[in-house]
């Protein structure tokens, strides 16, 4: 491609550079010459969201570092001392614990896009699965972050994650204690959460995501109707439903991320604690081991998980019922691994599958909702069976999807795009 | 016929000891960690349930129908709603100056610096070193008590907390109500005793400027234990006991240098003055929030039209 039209008309500079780094030629490959389907809806703005909230969380991140103390004594002051005595840092620090909860927001609704036009399906299986990894890192950051502030929820949610850790049989006292480093949470805890949400994860997020858009750029992106534009290609070998990325969904994108920080800074600048959603009350008391927050609740981001912990109620074979809330959790969160095996329906996306699956995944999504609305609030013997039900219900939408994608009758989707 | 029925004065209210704050009430068990802990608050909600009967019960189940943010009520006192106004510059100014005058003696406020409050609040620096600034500390300085930690722990059982986020962790209609709703407990060891903060253990420091504050009984509730005939005979030979209405508190006529809306004002002002200590930047991030939200309105109208711009080509 030495002599090409395009490459004769390049400044010098970029001659220079792609002589010893392919520039151009991974701009083209990613970018100007990367064939998206030309019917992506509302659901496939997710992806570029999550990855403006991830440049978001990195900028902010720094920013918050540069004057966070991780200290039993000086890590609830410093964050104060970013609220009030550093030049915008209450907008700093706003960014950051909204762009957490932000970055569930789009990460859920990128998944369920997933779900919903069976983007987990051959040849995207890999992909999927390095999102999911992507999920995992990101709880994490999400748990290791949240004891940073070393407000009053901060420790005792932690505490009470922690703690899981000690209800697996035999191990479990020496390898809670292993991971506190302390035999209570405290400043010990909170270093090695610190090291851990500032260096280890981001950068595995960040490589991860690399991962991420490589492998979709060389499978190629999924569409609403789940059929693959690359078996339809005219002379040039271009998809004839494909356009190319840049500059086509740069502006597309440009013009979703415009809405997207519209409600993102109506969140910053006017209720970045969410109703107590996103910061939650007892978070703005310091730590206290002797005060134990009258409700221990997760962020909202992992409510539906801790919602089926609490739901696990009863020993069995032997185990503690706590123990068994860690399976069941554990086993929630790593379920969607297995999506690509366990879809056997002979179409992708939702609109050709039938109504077995459709309302499977309608009872999905509100049990996810259900479990979700039911972490934040105290458990009664009534919400704790109908966190029961929920839990079923979001396991019966994986393990029975081998059987129900097979048995219903689909519609045949079209040869191109809709 | 009837043994007389103990006198009941509806004073400490079911609170759950959490929530009452400030110090760690010494019945609550430590000794457990959490998981313990979420067992415990399942198990007193379970009396609750019972103890409420169908009532509690039916609404419980009308806010999970309704899917209410119903996150756990924090004490049955109802508080009378309180709309903080941080553009209400000499509401703040006189909700700092009681506070610097009432309650810094030991309570702090030791995340805010002076300097950061004057020149939110709009008061030259000279004012408030000299009118406002009672400890030795420079315009720079923390909002910190004078009052040692050791020796509040030994007058107090606990030091006084700081109150820096008290409205943040309470909300503006709490410090509100609990500023108004001191009442005279001789059975308290500080003499008082407090409606939203059952058992608290201060003072009632603002009592000069409200005067004093009595409960107040108004009449009888009537008591249905007895009906008919009996009820007629019991009332007639006085062997029965009615429970009384003591649910108000009223404040001594002259006691006070405040009248009664001068003080509710007070009160005002204290927790308007703690609402902005709280977050301070706030009225700040809404002045420049509807800049930031404006641009993007204006950014997105160019999107569009360039989005539409380049898919006119696409069909």
């Amino acid at each position: 491609m030495a002599e090409s039209p395009p490459v004769r008309a390049l400044p010098r500079l970029l001659i220079w550079l792609n002589a010893r780094l392919p520039l151009t030629e991974t701009v083209e490959y990613h970018a100007t010459r990367y064939y998206a389907p030309k019917n992506f809806n509302f659901w496939y703005y997710f992806g570029i969201l999550a990855t403006v909230v991830l440049g978001i969380q990195l900028l902010t991140g720094i920013w918050l570092t540069m004057s966070y103390v991780p200290s039993g004594d000086g890590a609830f002051a410093s964050v104060e001392y970013i609220m009030r005595d550093v030049e915008y840092g209450d907008i700093i620090r706003y960014v950051h614990s909204t762009g957490a909860s932000a970055f569930f927001v789009v990460v859920y609704l990128h998944m369920f896009r997933g779900l919903a036009y069976g983007s987990y399906r051959a040849p995207r299986e890999l992909l999927w699965l390095i999102g999911m990894g992507i999920y995992l890192v990101l709880m994490a950051e999400g748990f290791f972050g949240y004891l940073l502030p070393w407000g009053n929820m901060s420790f005792w949610g932690a505490q009470v994650i922690v703690s899981l850790v000690g209800a697996i049989p035999f191990v479990g006292p020496d390898l809670m204690e292993w991971v506190r480093g302390d035999y209570l949470m405290s400043e010990i805890t909170l270093n090695r959460f610190f090291a851990l949400h500032v260096v280890a994860l981001p950068l595995a997020l960040v490589g991860l995501v690399f991962l991420h858009i490589v492998a979709l750029h060389h499978v190629g992106s999924n569409n609403p109707d789940g059929i693959e534009i690359k078996t339809n290609k005219d002379n040039n070998g271009i998809p004839k439903d494909g356009i190319p990325f840049h500059p086509y969904y740069t502006v597309h994108d440009f013009q979703a991320t415009v809405a997207f920080l519209f409600v993102f800074c109506a969140v910053v600048f006017f209720a970045p604690e969410m109703f107590g959603y996103f910061l939650e009350k007892p978070n703005f008391e310091r730590a206290d081991p002797l005060k134990t927050p009258e409700l221990i609740a997760p962020v909202w981001y992992f409510t539906p998980f801790y919602s089926m912990l609490r739901a696990s109620t009863f020993p069995l074979f032997g185990l503690t019922a706590k123990f068994w809330g860690l399976v069941v959790m554990g086993a929630a969160i790593l379920i969607p691994m297995m999506l690509p095996w366990l879809d056997r329906s002979p179409v992708k996306s939702m609109r050709y599958k039938g109504w077995i699956s459709k309302v499977m995944l309608a009872l999905f999504v509100l049990s996810f909702f259900v479990l979700g609305y039911l972490g934040t609030i105290h458990a009664t013997p009534l919400t704790t069976a109908i966190a029961q039900i929920g839990t079923i219900i979001y396991f019966a939408y994986f393990l029975l999807m081998p059987w129900y994608t097979r048995v219903e009758k689909t519609k045949p989707p079209p040869e191109r795009v809709t | 016929m009837n043994a007389p029925k103990p006198h009941k004065v509806p004073r400490v209210r079911s609170v759950p000891a959490c929530a009452a704050g400030g110090m760690p009430t010494p019945a609550q068990d430590y000794t457990h960690r959490p998981w313990s802990n979420r067992r415990r608050s399942r198990r007193s909600l379970w009396r609750l349930f019972h103890a409420r009967a169908w009532a509690l019960r039916l609404a419980l189940v009308g806010c999970l129908a309704l899917g209410l943010p119903a996150v756990a009520a924090e004490s049955t006192f109802e508080l009378e709603p309180m709309t903080p106004n941080l553009a209400d510059k000499p509401s703040l100014q006189r909700g700092m100056a009681l506070f610097m005058n009432y309650c810094i003696g030991c309570h702090s406020l030791k995340f805010q610096r002076y300097e950061r409050t004057a020149d939110d609040l709009a008061i030259p620096h000279k004012v408030a070193l000299t009118n406002l600034v009672f400890t030795e500390q420079q315009i720079g300085g923390l909002m910190e008590t004078a009052m040692a930690p050791e020796s509040a722990k030994n007058w107090f059982g606990a030091a006084p907390p700081d109150l820096t986020m008290v409205d943040r962790v309470r909300g503006t209609a709490w410090v509100y109500n609990m500023l108004k709703t001191f009442y005279v407990d001789e059975q308290r060891p500080f003499g008082v005793n407090n409606r939203v903060y059952p058992n608290i253990g201060m003072p009632h420091v603002l009592m000069d400027l409200q005067g004093t504050p009595i409960e107040d009984c108004r009449g009888y509730k009537p008591v249905d234990i007895l009906d008919g005939e009996d009820a007629v005979v019991a009332l007639s030979t006085g062997t029965v006991d009615r429970e009384k209405n003591c649910n108000f508190i009223e404040v001594e006529p002259g006691t006070g240098l405040m009248t009664e809306e001068e003080f509710d004002q007070a009160a005002y002002d204290i927790a308007n003055f703690l609402h902005y200590v709280g977050d301070p930047g706030r009225a700040e991030r809404h002045r420049l929030g509807y800049w930031v939200l404006g641009f993007l309105a204006l950014l997105f109208v160019f999107a569009t039209m360039l989005n539409r711009e380049y898919w006119k080509d696409v069909h």
